[in-house]
């Protein structure tokens, strides 16, 4: 299950309409106890895709340390990442899929149809490893 | 000391810690160190054949050391090592995915209905 504040949801379904039609991206922070994650503030990032950013995204690593340090600074943990999908369902892509690699983490994909967040889901990375990963339907309580 | 800092999915296989602090000369040395230490995150940090997995991000403090001289960046006390998986994808072949497809994988556990339509 994935708890965040309304503040934070709000804040990463604006986030992909402010972006639209290209794909925003951003990390959830917070703290994780089980299969619990636990959102306490969430960063934007930007989408280094510029060749495709209409459906691809990808964050600049270097802004993913930056990221990892702060929150570490404000004693908090990478328990997820989120991104939208313009025009296209809250559902996980075979690329999203491929490119996911933080096992135990929430990824959350909202869609964003004609400039306006739709629906926003979550799914769980699970598995032991690379030929394991499979993401799992992921409860959201907004609190 | 050098210390590293490791991811939260890999964590599991560090014994929970958040850092971890190895004695080495360079990166390779580190994460030698590191993998020796927790024998577990061998697997997923690198290849059968021994290489860093391609989508395995190493930072020397705000440096990727493939920008630098990769494993043999030299290290010194008090630097910090980032290993940061990558992070990426996108809508871009969602429609290839069929509705079976998605119920395979996304309700692997899910009883099925019966074998005829459900194998």
């Amino acid at each position: 299950m994935l708890k965040i504040s309304q503040k934070e949801y709000a804040a990463i379904r604006r986030h992909g309409e402010e972006t639209y039609p290209h794909e925003c991206c951003g990390v959830l922070l917070g703290s994780a106890d089980g299969d619990e994650r636990v959102v306490t503030s969430t960063a934007r990032c930007g989408n280094t895709r510029v060749d495709s950013p209409h459906n691809r995204y990808h964050i600049d690593p270097k802004e993913l340390v930056r990221i990892q340090r702060e929150g570490r600074d404000r004693g908090e943990d990478i328990v997820g990442f989120y991104h939208s999908h313009p025009d296209h369902p809250a559902r996980w892509s075979p690329t999203d899929l491929e490119e996911a690699h933080w096992l135990g983490c929430s990824y959350v994909i909202t869609s964003v149809s004609k400039g306006k967040a739709d629906l926003t889901n979550s799914f769980e990375l699970a598995g032991d490893g690379e030929s394991q990963k499979k993401f799992l339907d992921e409860q959201v309580q907004v609190v | 000391m050098t210390k590293i800092h490791i991811p939260t999915p890999l964590r599991q296989y560090a014994d929970k810690h958040a850092t971890v602090e190895v004695k080495a000369g360079t990166v390779g040395e580190a994460l030698t160190g590191l993998v020796s230490k927790h024998p577990d995150l061998r697997r997923h940090l690198y290849t059968e054949d021994g290489k860093l997995r391609a989508f395995v991000n190493v930072y020397l403090n705000d440096e990727d050391i493939r920008y630098l001289q990769k494993e043999g960046t030299a290290v010194k006390d008090n630097d910090s090592i980032s290993i940061v998986p990558s992070i990426a994808g996108g809508s871009q072949d969602i429609d290839e995915l069929s509705n079976l497809r998605i119920f395979e994988l996304s309700y692997p556990r899910r009883m099925r209905c019966c074998p005829a339509c459900c194998r």
